[in-house]
This record gives C-alpha cells, structure tokens and sequence, in this order.
C-alpha cells in the first residue's frame, strides 16, 4: 500500500523528482493559484507531503502564511479536505479530527449506519508555522503528542512570524534581524537563542520524531512516510527559508535550505521510538559564514568589528552538532 | 400561560444537577467530548467519564490539556462530522471564548452545559452569570435553566435546536453553579430509548472525513465576504426564534413534557409589577411572588429560558402594560446598565409611553452571594412607588 519505505526504513521508491512530479499529475492534491510567495519554501514542504502519501488525508492548517495565501474564499488551493480554525490550536482541531474518525469508525464496525463516505483509512495532517508552533501553539501541540492522537504535525519552520511581516519567533535563530528585534546603533538582532522544538517533541515519547528540510526532498519523503505509518502522533520539523524574511533573491529557496543542512546549522535526523538516527552527515561541514553571508537579515555579522559574533555562532553550531552525533551514537542512516 | 414540568415525584431520582445533565449526555451519546475540569463543571464530566468507563454509552472522550483545546477540538471533531458536546464554567469559558466565535462561525452544533460562575478577578468560584455574558455576543445559543429538571430537558432540547439545519449554531445550556450543579433534587429523566429517539442521529451537512468530496472549511476571508458571512449567522440565529418553540413542541409531543415558549411566565399575566431573572433565582422569586400575592400585592415573574437569541418581541408583549419592572441582572457590565436590563429595555422601547413600564435595575448575587426572598421582595416593593428613580441599584451588598 504505501510506496516508499517500510516501517524499517529500506526501501525508497521515489528515486527522482520526476516521480515525485508524476504523482501530483495523477491526484493533484495541491494547486498552484495561491498567493504564497515566489520562492516561498513552505509550497515546497505542502507538495512533497501530500504526494509522499497514499491514503486519503485530511489536512489541519494553523493560521499563517499556508492558510491565507491558498484559502481565499471563494477560491481554494487544496484538494484534500482542508480546516482551519485558529492560531494556536492546529494540534487540538487536529485530535478532535482525529478522535472523530476513530468513533465513527468504531461505531460503523459495530453496526451504526455513518450517513456519509467515511474512508476506512485516513492520514491527519497538521500544518504550522514556528510561530504557530514554537510559540502559541506549543501548548495544544504538547497536549496532543501526549495524549497520542495518531496524527502527524509538520512545522514549517521559516524562523519568525513571517505571516505578519518578519517579526521574531521562539524559532528565530540569535543575531538575526527582525522587525521586533531590529539591528541598530544599539541592538545586534535577536539576543537569545532558538528554543529547541524537536527535541521538545522527542520528550514527549512519541514513536517518530524527525528534522528535514526542502532541499534533502528524498529525506524528507521517506520521513512523511515514516510518520504517517506510526500508531500514534509523529512530528516533523522541516526547515522553509523565507526569502521576505531572510532577505535573498527567491531562486536560491532551496540552496539556502541546502546550505543550513551543510553547515550543521539544520541537521537532518530522526528518533524513532527514542532512538536517534542521524541521517546526513556534510563529508566536510561549511562553515556558518557560508549560511549566513547569503542573507539580508544576517549582514551586519559580515561587518569586520562582528567577527567575533560569527565566531560564537560557529561556535554553538559546532556544540549542537557534537551534541547531537553523541546521542545518535555513530547510527548513520543516509538515503 | 406557560406549562412547567414538574417531575412525578413517583418517577423521580434524587440527582444533582451536574448528575442530572451527565444523564442526558448518556442518552445523548455524543461521538466526541473532549473535557477539562473546571469548578463547578467538573462533576458533569466526572459522572460522564464513569459512564463511558462502565461502557453505558460509546462515546471518545478526549482529555484535553485546556478549555482552549477542549473547544478547538470540538470543533475539529464537529466539523469532521461527529456529534460533539462539552461542557465548561467560567474561566473555562473565557478561555474557550477565541475559538467559540469560530465555532459559532463555522456553524458547529456543538452542545455545551454551563455550570455558571463567577469570573476572575478575585478568583471565586460560585455562581453569578459573568461567565454566560461574556458568551453573549459569541454566536452560541444561550438558554438558562431554573433547576435539575429543565437542565436536563434543555439539554436534550438542545441538541435538536443546534442540528437542525436552519440553525447549525452551538447551544449553551446555562445551569447555575452548586445551586444547580451540585445540589441534589428530584429529576426525572426519561427512559433512555425515548430520550436516544428525541435526538435521533446526526446527520452532518459537509463533513469534512468525506474525503471523497473535500471540502475547505474554517478559509480566508477579506473585506468582499466576511460581512455577507456574518450576515448569514446572524439570520440563522434569528431563525432559533422559530426552531426553539418547534423544538419544544417536538419535545413535548415526544416526551409528554411541555414547555412552551422563549420564557416562562409565573402569574405574569393580571400582574401590575413584574420582576425578571434568569437561572435558579427563579425559584426564590416564585415563593417571594406567592408570597406578596398572599398579601394582595399584583406582581409576577418573567424567567427566560432564551437568553441568545433574544425574544425582544415576545418579552415586549408580556411586559406591555406593566407599572413596573424589576430586571435582576447576576452579571455586571461596568460602566452600563446590566446586561439582561439592557435587553428588556432594548424590548420595551418599541411599546407605546402608555403601555411602557417603568424600568428598574438590580444587580445581585455576584460570586455566589446568597440571593434572599427578602432581596427579591425588596425589588418588587421598591418599583411599586414611581418616585423611585430607576437607577441600577445593588441588592445585598455592603456599601
């Protein structure tokens, strides 16, 4: 039933792009027409999870950039059934989904007519931003990855709320400009670091836990269809860049998500029932000046009496990256 | 003339009123409810939770990790196609209210008891009518009950009046806090295949699990539709005018219980003075209005059941001609006059001058303060001389 890998993780099917494209010509389950803008990663993120899937999917949307530039009425990019319903509560909506399909389900094995199509399989899917998850929406997500709705939650993390114009988020990386933590005389962007999600959802102990990002797409395929297999809730964290936001020409969308995975800025891995798998390892790792001198909203750590700030950030990448080689213990699996 | 039911006493159970709507939930049977404890809900979702746990009834009972949670997966779960009740008070009610407008908007027939309280700040926990006021211009149904009895009843009035189709709106059935929730009296309730059959099954208009035929539910709108769209729930709020009374028929052809109109009129109709109330007061007033009729005082009450929408005409034509009205607000708008008085001034102001009463209002009761028939008669005395001047005043309170 499902193509790609088992819950093992061996097989791929999707090997090209092409594949990948030839799905979407059979169940366009996402249209262009969207006001999402040119170069906008998350398009990027909605399109590989919806073609990496099979079953039929019910998709749950956090307010954001995803659900204002493909809902407006009367218009609609989805062709899957689609709800939003606020900010913050992706999670719960999704879980009353969730709990619905269950109970009906059960009461049509017992006997009870359904007065409508109920599919006998479905896949829920949740869509957030970071601001929409890292930040309001952590309380609703937390609630739900506890209370083990079977449902898959993909972040789409684009580091600030972009939906209102580049302001900063818990997932804002230190250093970075934005509108609520603007450069200036007196200021060097954002003061604190980024809050952690994945490994927030890791200590939740649900089944699937994983970090992908747009530019590794074959990654991230096997790691939608490895979360939606599991019995129980999975969580994907998938860097998006913004080229609004991060400042860059919107034809290097992908190049500047390729970049943070080659510097170890956003490493790719997985925790699969507690147990960490690193999934791409750079052979040489670039260095984050490499990350950041293609974006606007890091120039002035380009400035030479700065140096010392993209030492730091260097730094603490290298920390984290040591870190998380440790708790994956050397298991490298790479597709 | 409105016809009340009283329980056969033969027939009765001693039941709180918390017991007494978990009962209807039972019968009810809803496909999901998602809970959180609140103060004093809890026992509502406490004696459901035992029954779905003694498989007395199949329903998913979620346990979520806050009101907020509770309604957005309410919703989730409305929209997917499931029939959904909750139940909330108070704190839990403002927490909830963000996505109760969307609810509301979304046109989910959730069904939700509230067990009424006080809001923060101070936190108190006992009843006044804040929690439901603040609701008020939410998009839910309100109706306000007087005891375990027309909690009950209400409640499964409730589910028919939210699913029918003309209103797909959600319906909260206000009970007053420990007065109600938790203070046993006798309720009879239906055998359980009278009330299953009341209530039918749910069929849902666009459920969204039809994946079949997807649907985008909960979209964007901009200035060229969001007004046309509000203007849509409000019509259909309207429209409750027209269901509650068919839903009250329903009930009684039903069930044998007749309850008849937007309110109920306690020796209303010959009265020169009249006092209005929502909730459990009621009660009081009634001994309080038997009471000065004993001593050949004209007076009567006015007990709303339908708060939301508001039945301005009805309420004018059974308040023309009246010397006086007390309106006895358990809420306060700071700064106004109380939110119910507001309403029944709003209903009145059409009526010709000679057939407008004089208003009064009095605010009583906030945070669970005892409410005395000395309190109500106090009201209807005082209305009764028309040099009284018809400033809010408070009852049972120091200075």
């Amino acid at each position: 039933m499902m193509t790609g890998l088992s819950s093992n993780g061996e097989t791929i099917r999707l090997k090209t792009l092409k594949e990948l494209a030839e799905r979407e010509q059979r169940e366009l389950r996402f249209q262009g027409g969207h006001s999402l803008c040119a170069g906008c990663g998350v398009p990027l993120v909605v399109r590989t999870v919806l073609n990496a899937i099979d079953t039929p999917v019910v998709v749950v949307n956090a307010t954001g950039c995803l659900e204002v530039a493909t809902t407006r009425y009367p218009s609609t990019a989805w062709n899957v059934p689609w709800l939003h319903v606020a900010f913050e509560n992706a999670a719960a909506a999704a879980s009353g989904v969730e709990a619905a399909f269950r109970v009906l389900n059960r009461k049509r094995k017992n006997g009870r007519p359904i007065p409508f199509d109920l599919p006998e399989d479905v896949r829920i899917i949740a869509f957030g931003g970071d601001g929409g998850t890292y930040d309001i929406g952590l309380q609703a997500l937390s609630g739900a990855l506890e209370r083990g709705h079977r449902f898959t939650y993909i972040c789409y993390d684009n580091e600030a709320y972009m939906n209102t114009g580049n302001q900063r988020s818990g997932a804002t990386p230190p250093l970075a400009h934005t509108t609520t933590t603007p450069v200036g005389e007196q200021s060097l962007g954002k003061l604190q670091q980024r809050k952690d999600l994945t490994e927030i959802a890791v200590a939740h102990h649900v089944p699937y836990v994983a970090q992908a990002s747009i530019s590794n797409w074959q990654d991230l395929v096997r790691k939608i269809q490895m979360a939606v297999q599991v019995d129980g809730p999975s969580f994907l964290n998938v860097l998006a860049p913004c080229q609004r936001g991060w400042g860059y020409d919107p034809s290097q969308t992908v190049e500047i998500a390729r970049l943070a995975v080659e510097t170890c800025f956003w490493p790719l891995y997985e925790v699969i029932d507690g147990e960490y798998r690193l999934n791409y390892r750079p052979r040489k790792p670039l260095p984050i000046a490499e990350w950041v001198k293609t974006q606007g909203r890091f120039r002035h750590l380009l400035r030479p009496e700065n140096r010392h700030l993209l030492d730091a950030l260097q730094e603490q990448v290298n920390r984290e990256w040591e870190r998380l080689l440790r708790k994956c213990e050397g298991r490298l699996l790479e597709v | 003339m409105t016809l009340v039911v009283t329980p056969r006493l033969e027939a009765a159970q001693l039941l709180t009123g918390a017991q007494a709507v978990a009962h209807a939930m039972r019968q009810i049977e809803p496909d999901v409810v998602p809970v959180y404890p609140i103060t004093p809900q809890t026992p509502i979702i406490e004696e459901f939770a035992q029954m779905v746990a003694d498989g007395r009834c199949d329903t998913e009972i979620i346990n979520v990790e806050s009101e907020h949670s509770a309604m957005s997966a309410a919703v989730g779960a409305s929209v997917a196609g499931a029939r959904v009740m909750t139940a909330t008070a108070s704190q839990g009610l403002a927490l909830m209210i963000e996505v109760l407008y969307i609810a509301a908007s979304m046109r989910c027939p959730i069904v939700m008891p509230l067990g009424n309280r006080a809001l923060s700040g101070p936190i108190n926990i006992h009843c006044d009518h804040s929690d439901a006021m603040l609701a008020r211009d939410s998009g839910a149904v309100q109706i306000f009950t007087e005891n375990g009895q027309e909690a009950y009843d209400y409640t499964l009035m409730a589910v028919r009046l939210a699913e029918d189709q003309r209103v797909l709106l959600p319906v909260i059935v206000n009970l007053d806090g420990f007065t109600l929730t938790h203070s046993a009296e006798a309720v009879e309730l239906l055998p359980d295949e009278v009330a299953r059959a009341f209530v039918g099954h749910y069929r849902p208009l666009y459920p969204l699990l039809d994946t079949a035929r997807p649907t985008t539910q909960g979209p964007f709108d901009m200035p060229d539709f969001y007004y046309e769209h509000k203007r849509q729930q409000d019509e259909a709020m309207r429209g409750v005018l027209e269901v509650f009374p068919e839903v009250q028929r329903a009930y009684a052809e039903a069930t044998g219980r007749n309850y008849r109109g937007y309110y109920e009129a306690y020796r209303l109709d010959d009265a020169d003075f009249a006092v209005v109330v929502l909730g459990s007061t009621a009660g009081t007033a009634k001994v309080v209005v038997d009471t000065l009729r004993d001593e050949g005082q004209r007076v009567g009450l006015l007990k709303l059941w339908l708060f939301r929408p508001f039945p301005h005409a009805a309420v004018a034509e059974a308040l023309r001609g009246k010397q006086a009205v007390a309106v006895m607000d358990r809420a306060l708008s700071f700064g106004s006059w109380g939110p119910l008085f507001t309403e029944i001034a709003a209903a009145l102001y059409g009526l010709p001058e000679a057939k407008r009463p004089r208003l009064h209002n009095f605010t009583y009761g906030l945070g669970g303060r005892d409410v005395t028939p000395d309190q109500i008669a106090e009201a209807l005395t005082r209305i009764q001389d028309p040099r009284t001047p018809a400033v809010m005043r408070y009852l049972g309170v120091r200075a």
